[in-house]
């Protein structure tokens, strides 16, 4: 069982999670995951590390209202428990000090990426954040990313917030100003897919951390399989971050798919259950 | 364990036994028939998830003990990987009773209703047993009577629990809940150390409750197991990565004195052929994970799984059997096993193969998949086999399959569902936190097979994690040596300090 401390909204469906996790909040390193079963019947899903603190034993998650599970989290409140957490997993980021460094977050993808932007300042990087979202509502977490950053550009499609424009514009206007050797980019796969056809037009080497279905998350089933290279890899214990240019996008978004009209049904059944409840 | 022949004759000169032995002739003994062990109707059982099993009555159980000679040099028993005192668990049936059986199978085996389900018994103590190998006749049915016995025993209310030394207060840690990691931990509780078991799943049991399902290993029976061992004073942690939750080093700072690693095969196998990643092709493990453990075709449980109406599963062996199985049972019209051997390479169980035959599922063995094809949403609606024929023997000394050459060696066959159960390889998270471990090339840990101690002084291993792939009763037994291994070495650690 594990507590939630701690519930903030930064939007109405997007919301941040404090857990009581004590042993995962001390061996957690950027980069890594947890796997999370709500309840009896709940799906094991995986969520990306966005933050800890090891005295305090917590970890932060921060979800985003896309299925059955995220809803019924996003439902859950300060005090609730949550039945299985489980991890630390997959491998840590690897931090050096590369110079200068593009992290182009989109969506949710940002608090992944916060606890590297950490690493990466605290390793001596100059690092340059590129935050993208729909519209400004969707931008989360600014002012975590800007106090670890050297500058940071907001991106919105609608131009509700910081500059109009996808997150490429903002990317591309950064690698044309100054020399940039390494980029990070985390995201909806689409978003990291085109992330990463605008650094390998400079041949920046960049990082990608893959978020697909898993159901054990140690190895244990390949639902998570992706093509890095031509070779099929596990995203759990092979990744979460892959360099971005091997990977088969295509497949992967495909992958992602495959319980496409489950889903759906799953979140309609949901939804009607608590419409009833009300 | 050295000493296993002789207790095992000991118990034969007992006045009961020798009595017992002359109630009846041998000829009149050896002229009984094997019992039958009643089975649920392949129509109706291949659309649920009750076991296939129903088990034997007591009156069966009875008569079936008859069988047994009582052999004066006992074959069967050098079959049995756990070492069960078998003529005298069997003997104790003879005269009624039945508890006293339990107590003899539970002093060498921490799992008997588990075994006396998925152990091959034709290849181990059915295979040595006298009849087979002298009388040209079927084997007793020592595994029906094992599982008679725990069912009964378990029925009964009076379960006994296995007495254990008093408790020394030094920590042993156990990493995976498996059939080697619960053997180990039954055996450590024994010598009266503190032992820990922990798990990476949320549920007890590793294969046992994420492979094995229902049909052929109810989870309530692996719980009971689960809760004797609980009495028997081992603690259980659930939710907890050995070398990520915490470190070996973090362990053994909080006074664990020793490990024993059952971590397991859990990291599937591929064919790495063109198509394989399309969706619907699932590894075994997923499939039986998502259907067994999450429970994905309950309509309360939130996990789902792809249904097939035309299911192919790749391999011959437990697994695929269990899945091909469970795809029928969730509705499959077509399911069929390919192999790329012949029957008599098979590695399954007998019993799961003639269960599978009565349930309708096809065999296409000497066939192999070497393409999949796919709808225009990726999920897959074709596969492509290669007729294969027999070569010379390979290493495993079975004969090796050749693809076969000219016209109609290769066609297609739709399919909508692929489930890959060609094997596993070691899971590589443990292993790869402790960078001192000596692995082999095929990465299991490589371990002295007296003690099961691996390069590292204070860990040990068995099961998956060092043969790389076996059966539930071979990592139990290497969970047993484990633990005598481990208690020498606690042993010996105290004597020296």
């Amino acid at each position: 069982m594990n507590k939630i401390i701690e519930k903030e909204f930064f939007s109405e469906n997007v919301a941040k999670f404090v857990l009581e996790a004590p042993e995962i909040a001390k061996s957690r390193k950027a980069g890594h995951f947890v796997i999370v079963r709500l309840d009896e019947k709940g799906e094991r899903i995986p969520l990306t590390i966005s933050d800890g603190d090891s005295e305090k034993g917590t970890i932060t998650l921060v979800v985003q209202r896309v299925g059955v599970t995220s809803a019924r989290l996003l439902d859950m409140n300060a005090g609730d428990e949550i039945l299985d957490v489980v991890g630390p997993l997959g491998h840590a980021t690897h931090i050096e000090n590369y110079g200068t460094v593009l992290c182009a977050g989109g969506g949710v993808g940002v608090a992944p990426m916060l606890p590297i932007i950490k690493a990466l300042k605290a390793a001596g990087n100059k690092v340059i954040s590129v935050l993208a979202g729909r519209t400004r509502e969707l931008i989360i977490l600014e002012d975590e990313v800007a106090a670890h950053s050297d500058e940071v550009i907001i991106m919105t499609d609608d131009g509700s917030y910081g500059k109009k424009g996808l997150v490429t514009a903002g990317m591309e206007e950064v690698i044309q100003r100054e020399k940039v050797d390494k980029a990070v980019v985390i995201g909806p796969a689409i978003m990291m897919k085109f992330g990463s056809l605008t650094t390998k037009k400079y041949n920046i080497p960049t990082e990608v951390s893959l978020n697909t279905i898993m159901v054990d998350g140690t190895g244990m089933c390949g639902a998570c399989r992706v093509s890095i290279g031509g070779k099929t890899k596990f995203v759990c214990v092979d990744g979460p971050e892959f360099d971005a240019f091997l990977v088969d996008w295509d497949e992967m978004m495909m992958r992602m798919g495959a319980y496409r009209t489950e889903e759906h049904q799953a979140f309609e059944n949901y939804l009607q259950t608590v419409e009833i409840a009300k | 364990m050295e000493n296993i022949a002789e207790y095992i004759l000991e118990g034969r000169k007992e006045e009961w036994r020798a009595d017992l032995r002359k109630s009846m002739k041998a000829k009149e003994r050896t002229s009984l028939e094997r019992v039958m062990m009643p089975e649920q109707e392949p129509d109706v059982r291949n659309k649920n998830s009750i076991e296939v099993n129903l088990g034997i009555t007591e009156e069966m159980a009875v008569a079936e003990a008859h069988r047994c000679l009582d052999c004066a040099q006992p074959t069967c028993t050098t079959g049995c990987p756990v070492g069960i005192n078998i003529p005298a668990f069997i003997k104790k049936i003879e005269t009624g009773d039945f508890l006293g059986a339990a107590s003899v199978i539970k002093q060498t085996n921490a799992l008997p209703a588990v075994c006396g389900r998925v152990c091959p018994q034709e290849k181990q103590c059915e295979l040595n047993c006298f009849y087979t190998q002298k009388l040209n006749k079927p084997a007793i049915a020592i595994g029906h009577l094992e599982r008679f016995t725990a069912d009964y025993e378990r029925n009964s209310g009076k379960m006994s629990i296995p007495k254990t030394a008093e408790p020394n207060k030094r920590k042993v840690a156990v990493v995976g809940s498996g059939p080697a990691g619960l053997a180990a931990a039954g055996d450590l509780a024994k010598f009266g150390y503190d032992v820990s078991v922990f798990e990476a799943l949320h549920e007890i049991g590793g294969v046992l409750k994420y492979g094995i399902p229902e049909f052929r290993l109810p989870n309530e029976i692996v719980d009971v197991e689960i809760e004797n061992m609980r009495k028997m004073g081992v603690k259980f942690r659930t939710d907890f990565i050995v070398g990520k939750t915490a470190s070996f080093e973090d362990l053994r700072a909080d006074g664990y004195e020793a490990f024993f690693v059952g971590s397991g095969a859990g990291l599937p196998r591929f064919m790495n052929i063109p198509g394989e990643n399309y969706n619907g092709i699932f590894s075994s493990n997923e499939y039986l994970t998502r259907v067994n453990l999450m429970k994905a075709a309950h309509d309360d449980y939130d996990t789902p799984v792809l249904m097939g109406k035309n299911v192919a599963v790749i391999g011959g062996g437990n697994t695929a059997m269990d899945s091909v199985r469970t795809a029928k049972r969730l509705g499959a019209d077509r399911a069929m096993i390919i192999y790329r051997r012949s029957m008599e390479e098979m590695p399954a169980r007998v019993e799961e193969v003639h269960h599978a035959q009565d349930e309708g599922i096809e065999f296409m063995n000497l066939h192999n998949p070497v393409e999949y094809f796919a709808d225009e949403k990726g999920r897959v609606n074709r596969m492509r086999v290669q007729k294969m024929e027999l070569g010379e023997p390979d290493a495993s000394g079975r004969r090796r399959p050749v693809p076969m050459e000219g016209e109609g060696s290769q066609f297609d066959i739709d399919v909508d569902l692929v489930i890959v159960a060609v094997g596993v390889s070691p899971n590589p998270i443990v292993p790869s936190s402790l960078k001192d471990l000596k692995m082999t090339d095929w990465g299991t840990i490589v371990v002295n097979k007296e003690t099961m101690q691996s390069s590292i002084e204070d860990v040990f291993a068995g099961g998956d994690i060092v043969r790389g792939g076996a059966t539930v009763i071979l990592a139990m037994g290497d969970g047993r040596q484990a633990a005598a291994g481990i208690h020498k070495y606690m042993t010996e650690k105290v004597a020296v300090s």
